[in-house]
């Protein structure tokens, strides 16, 4: 029996649909403190909209979404806002802000989460993060002088600044070599292992899921198609999940072999 | 703040213009209440408006320095031999001044003004959209209305007047150039002749209207940025129809000002 107060994310019967395209069917969801867990799925299944819906971007048709107890749907926006504090975010497409230096987009969550952050705190912070995902030298870059994977990277960055409590990644790996994609997993596995910090991973990347699953779904036609930990689903006899994961390692083996 | 979403597509039919046309009214002004719900309440982003206004201000110095200059300096030499013709050479400068600081002035500078920021801030803000920036702020606590749409409208709103007195001034002086190419004249009785032709209900009227245009630039590029979609291709969606938008709201706003002005100062119709 899971106690309560140790369930920082709960989905009840969530639905989201796009005019007539049906995303999400009656999903329900439970993610508990300290957890990793894995969202698998083929493209356009709907696993950004998920996320999207977990941080209150998007709202569901039906259904609800509790963290840490509150319903997000129910909250004035002042309140969602105490709740978002303790949420990060890594977008898909990292969405650095392109009007400012990687310093000013790493201290925007910090000022406005904390605005009474001195500015020597923000700075080290600031800093530190940035060695976290080796990008020291990019502190004055704007977002256009960075190559994709260090966008990814400075993205994470941004996200993991506040030190939430609770991770939403959306495919923190995807166009990241091998090597920093292990990187890359094992400090998601730190952060988890330092401030016990709960997360939900978006990614097709087998390299960063057996690093750091816990647990793992696959969403398939705006279900949750199948659950387990990763070892389950990847040596499943289930032919479509065979076929996922054949092709999934097959890319990964590939390009492993670049490097 | 709920809005109707724009019919999509390459080729759109000719009721689905229509849906989009009422469908952006209907979205201006839901932006527009939006707009007077938040100004007045913290955080006012102070910070953010001086950056807008500075920006804005050296994005359209020189163009609007150039067109005035060249409004001024033609209209004259149109005007030079008409008046003329009717022994009425007096006049000149008096009838520049009153065409540029009526309504040459005001309209050209917002015609201008919309084309070169209208489109920039329809473009900055359709990015942020469909690259998620503004999502990202949302989840740093941020009100994106508030810190992107608010400030952008004040920036406008103050920064079009003061532009719009300085096209005057130049166009003045390119009026200036016209006269001494046909005719003699010195600057100390040109400067005379312009001034007391301008009367207080001449001037204030049209530089009171480029707060309301200055208003329709920041609103349109705003509203049709913030709302932007599918993907490159609706940020230059966004940017060409906010110039589009909002030139054509300026005129027609013109008009409207214009009566009103003319039954708020009679004597001078
Ligand atoms: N704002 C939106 N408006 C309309 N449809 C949307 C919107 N966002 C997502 N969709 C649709 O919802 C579906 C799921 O999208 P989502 O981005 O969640 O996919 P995904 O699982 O994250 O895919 P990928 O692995 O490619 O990122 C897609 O079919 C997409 O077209
Ligand atoms: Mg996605």
């Amino acid at each position: 029996m899971v106690m309560a107060d140790s369930r920082v994310v709960v989905i009840k019967n969530l639905s989201k649909r796009f005019d007539t395209l049906s995303v999400l069917e009656n999903i329900s969801l439970e993610v508990t403190r300290g957890e990793n867990l894995i969202v698998f799925g083929r493209s356009g299944q709907g696993k950004s909209v998920l996320l999207k819906c977990i941080i209150g971007l998007m709202a569901p048709d039906s259904g609800e979404i509790f963290i840490n107890g509150q319903n997000i749907g129910k909250l004035k926006i002042s309140e969602l806002n105490q709740v978002r504090k303790n949420i990060g975010f890594l977008f898909q497409s990292s969405a650095l802000y392109d009007s400012m230096t990687v310093n000013e987009n790493l201290s925007f969550p910090l000022k406005r989460h904390f605005p009474d952050m001195a500015q020597k705190e923000i700075d080290d912070k600031v800093k530190y993060t940035l060695e976290l995902v080796s990008l020291e030298e990019a502190i004055n870059k704007m977002p256009a002088e960075l190559s994709g994977g260090m966008k990814k990277r400075i993205g994470l960055a941004r996200s993991i600044i506040t030190d939430p409590e609770l991770m939403l990644y959306d495919e923190p790996t995807t166009g990241l070599d091998p090597i920093t994609t292990k990187e890359i997993s094992e400090l998601i596995l730190s952060l988890q292992k330092k401030l016990n910090m709960t997360s939900i991973v978006v990614t097709h990347d087998l390299i960063c899921a057996e690093i750091i699953a816990d647990r793992a779904i696959f969403l398939k036609d705006s279900k949750i198609a199948y659950e387990g930990d990763i070892k389950q689903l990847t040596e499943s006899n289930d032919s479509f999940l065979k076929n996922f994961f054949s092709h999934e390692i097959l890319a990964n083996q590939n390009e492993s072999k670049k490097v | 703040m709920k809005l109707t979403r724009l019919k999509q597509g390459k080729r759109l039919t000719t009721r689905e213009y229509i849906y989009n046309f009422f469908a952006t009214i209907s979205g201006l002004t839901i932006f527009n209440i939006e707009f007077f719900k938040q100004v007045f309440v913290p955080p006012y982003e102070i910070s953010e408006i001086k950056k807008h206004m500075d920006e804005l201000g050296v994005k359209t110095f020189g163009i609007v320095s150039v067109t005035g200059f060249i409004i001024g300096l033609v209209l004259a030499m149109q005007s030079q031999p008409v008046l003329a013709r009717f022994g009425a050479s007096d006049f000149l400068p008096g009838m520049v001044a009153l065409s540029v600081v009526r309504e040459l002035g005001p309209v050209i500078t917002a015609l201008i003004f919309a084309g070169r920021v209208s489109s920039g801030i329809g473009a900055e803000l359709g990015s942020m959209r469909v690259t998620e920036q503004i999502d990202a702020m949302e989840v740093s606590a941020v009100n994106p209305f508030k810190y992107l749409v608010v400030t952008r409208i004040i920036a406008t709103t103050m920064i079009l007047p003061i532009l719009t007195i300085y096209v005057i001034i130049i166009a003045l002086l390119g009026g200036y150039l016209a006269v001494i190419i046909v005719e003699s004249m010195n600057f100390e009785y040109y400067r005379t002749a312009v001034v007391s032709s301008i009367e207080f209900g001449d001037f204030i009227p049209g530089v009171a209207k480029t707060f309301v245009f200055g208003y329709i630039v920041g609103l349109v590029g705003s509203y049709k940025g913030f709302t932007a979609e599918g993907g490159t291709e609706g940020v230059g969606k966004a940017s060409t129809t906010s110039v589009v938008v909002s030139s054509l709201l300026i005129l027609i706003f013109d008009m409207i000002l214009v009566k009103i002005s003319l039954w708020l100062w009679p004597t001078l119709g």
